[in-house]
Parts: structure tokens; sequence; C-alpha cells
């Protein structure tokens, strides 16, 4: 089997895991400590963050100023109409520059 | 039984907004997965036993950067693990239901199917799994073949650069990373996670700038003062696709 397939599959055992994991775990404690639910909380911004702020980086200004943009919209609008405009910017702005 | 029917047909009304909202996600997710070297079934095996948008597109971004396959699984449970709280918390809903059943819905507990059942069993209603199955169907069959459709077509795109499909991931990344934005210190966590990212990237290098850098965000929350009103709530889960 190739190793895309293997991903795929451990991916998604650990997806699962995640999904049904909470109730047989979770529930069964009374409480969770303060300090491991801060830090679960903490999980989804933490690892995404790490996914946009590399590639601003290295990004140029195009790139730039659709993250600008996107992040601006996004405090009022929802995740699909930040994403368009991003998206509406970068490709102007792809295209005016080059 | 005869309501059996009519709890399903409620829940399918509730997957419409979904199943629209995320169409764009799932044909984005097909084209970039092709593009970042997976095949057409690769991409729709991918959509349909993982069905989590956000960690599908991490996991085709890391591997189009040749990361360790391991870290790239690790990954696609890190953006899944806020489904353990879901679960946790749903499971008081449906234990009423036979194990097997439990076992399929637990399957798809994505983000809209949580906040719906959380909402429904708060109000005082039953959640049933006609209902559950009504909502969750449409929204995975819809999903599944928008990917294929996705991979499909990528491919048929002449220049991916000028339509900038190379950086849609960091936009939309940063969309999700701002729908968590109401989880106390959520900006303090992002900037610990954004520095410490950058960092590791230009030092110690791709890709373990993403461990480094959620393990950074997430140590400094849990190293910070414990404040009693810190709960974790349904409605900073935004994001349409999980």
């Amino acid at each position: 089997m190739s190793t895309t397939l293997w991903i795929i599959i451990a991916g998604a055992v650990a997806t699962y895991l995640t999904r049904i994991g909470g109730h047989l775990v979770i529930s069964r404690f009374e409480r969770i400590h303060p300090r491991v639910e801060a830090g679960l909380n903490a999980v989804p911004a933490a690892v995404l963050t790490t996914l946009v702020a590399p590639a601003a980086l290295s990004a140029g200004p195009a790139e730039l100023a659709a993250l600008a943009v996107a992040a601006v919209v996004g405090l009022r609008g929802g995740l699909m109409t930040m994403f368009l405009t991003g998206a509406a910017v970068l490709i102007a702005m792809r295209h005016f520059i080059g | 039984m005869s309501d059996r029917r009519g709890e399903f047909l409620q829940g399918m009304r509730l997957s419409v907004p979904v199943v629209v909202a995320s169409a764009p996600f799932a044909i984005l997710f097909g084209a970039l997965a092709v593009d970042n070297g997976f095949s057409v079934v690769e991409a729709t095996l991918m959509s349909a036993s993982i069905y989590g948008g956000a960690s599908q597109l991490v996991g085709i971004e890391l591997f189009g950067q040749h990361v360790a396959p391991w870290l790239v699984v690790l990954s696609i449970f890190a953006v899944n693990f806020r489904h353990v709280l879901y679960s946790a918390a749903v499971g008081k809903h449906i234990d009423h239901w036979p194990f097997l059943k439990q076992a399929i819905g637990y399957f798809f507990l994505v983000d809209p199917q949580y906040a719906e059942a959380e909402r429904k069993g708060e109000n005082g209603e039953q959640v049933t799994f006609a209902w559950y199955m009504g909502m969750a169907l449409p929204i995975y069959v819809f999903w599944v073949a928008e990917s294929a459709l996705g991979a499909l077509f990528g491919r048929l795109i002449p220049n991916p650069h000028a339509i900038g499909l190379d950086f849609l991931l960091p936009i939309y990344f940063l969309g999700l990373v701002m729908s968590f934005r109401k989880r106390p210190r959520w900006l303090p966590i992002v900037v610990a996670s954004a520095v410490a990212s950058m960092i590791a990237y230009k030092t110690v290098g791709s890709p373990w700038h993403v461990s480094i850098g959620a393990l950074a965000g997430v140590l400094f929350a849990a190293a910070m003062p414990v404040r009693s009103d810190e709960s974790l709530t349904s409605e900073e889960t935004a994001e349409v696709v999980s």
C-alpha cells in the first residue's frame, strides 16, 4: 500500500477516536483539571496559527494584503465571507502587480 | 414510529445551510489534494473516511511539504482534537441509542452536527437517531461528492498561481484561527504560537515549526493562572466545516 493510503487510514482512525473518545474517556471523569482544560482549549488556535504565521513570513505584498483584509473582514463576517474577500484581494493584486 | 420520517426530514432541513457553505471547501479540498500529489481516488477516500474539512486541508498541505507521514497523521489528530470535547458533551444526549447507532453517530460528529445536537438536547427535546442522521447524511454525501468533483476538475486549472490556489489555505486557516477568538486568552495564545512557529521555521525548519508552535501556545495556556469563569461553550464553534 502507498504512503498516501496509510496516511489517510491512520488519519481516519485518529479522527474517529477523537469523535468517540470524548464520550468513552472524558465523560468518566467528574472534572477535568482546569490547566488541562485550558491547554485543550488552546489546541485548535495554537495548531492553526502555525500554518498561517510562517506562510506570512515568506509572503509578498499581494499575500500580506490578502491576509490583512481577510483578518479585518473576519472580525465582523463569517468564515465564508472572509475567505472569499481574502481570495478576491489575492487574485486581484496578483493580477495587477504580477 | 410514523414520526421517524418527520424527524429525519426535520434534521435534513438543518443540513441545507451547512451543505451550501461547505461546498466551496469540498471542491477546494479536492483541487488542492490533486495539486499536492493525491490521486482522485485518494482525495475522495480521504473525504469519505476522515470527514473533517480543516484537518483534511492541513493534511494535504503538510503532505505537499513532504512532512514525515506520522507528523501528518499527528497534525490531523491535533486539528480534530476538539471533537473529544464535543463527544464528551453530546454523549449525554445520545446515551439512550443502541451501541451500534452510537458508534455510527460519533463518526458524523462534525462541528455543525455537534452544535445542533447540543442545542436540541439543551432545549429538552429528544435527540433521535433519525433526526441526527437526517442532518448528517446530506452533509456527508455532498462533502464526499464535491471533493471528488474538485479533484477531477482541479487538474484542468491552467495556472493555479493566477487564481491564488497556492495561498488560499493560509487565508482559510487564518479564518479558522479567528473563529476561536472568543476563547479565553485567544490573542496571547495566537501570538505565542505565531512567534514560536516563525522562529522554529527559520531555525529548526519545516515541518517542526508546526509542533513547536502549537506546543508553545498550549503550554502557555496551561501555565497561565486559572480563571473560574473559563468553560467551553458551543458558541465558538463558528467554523462551518469541521
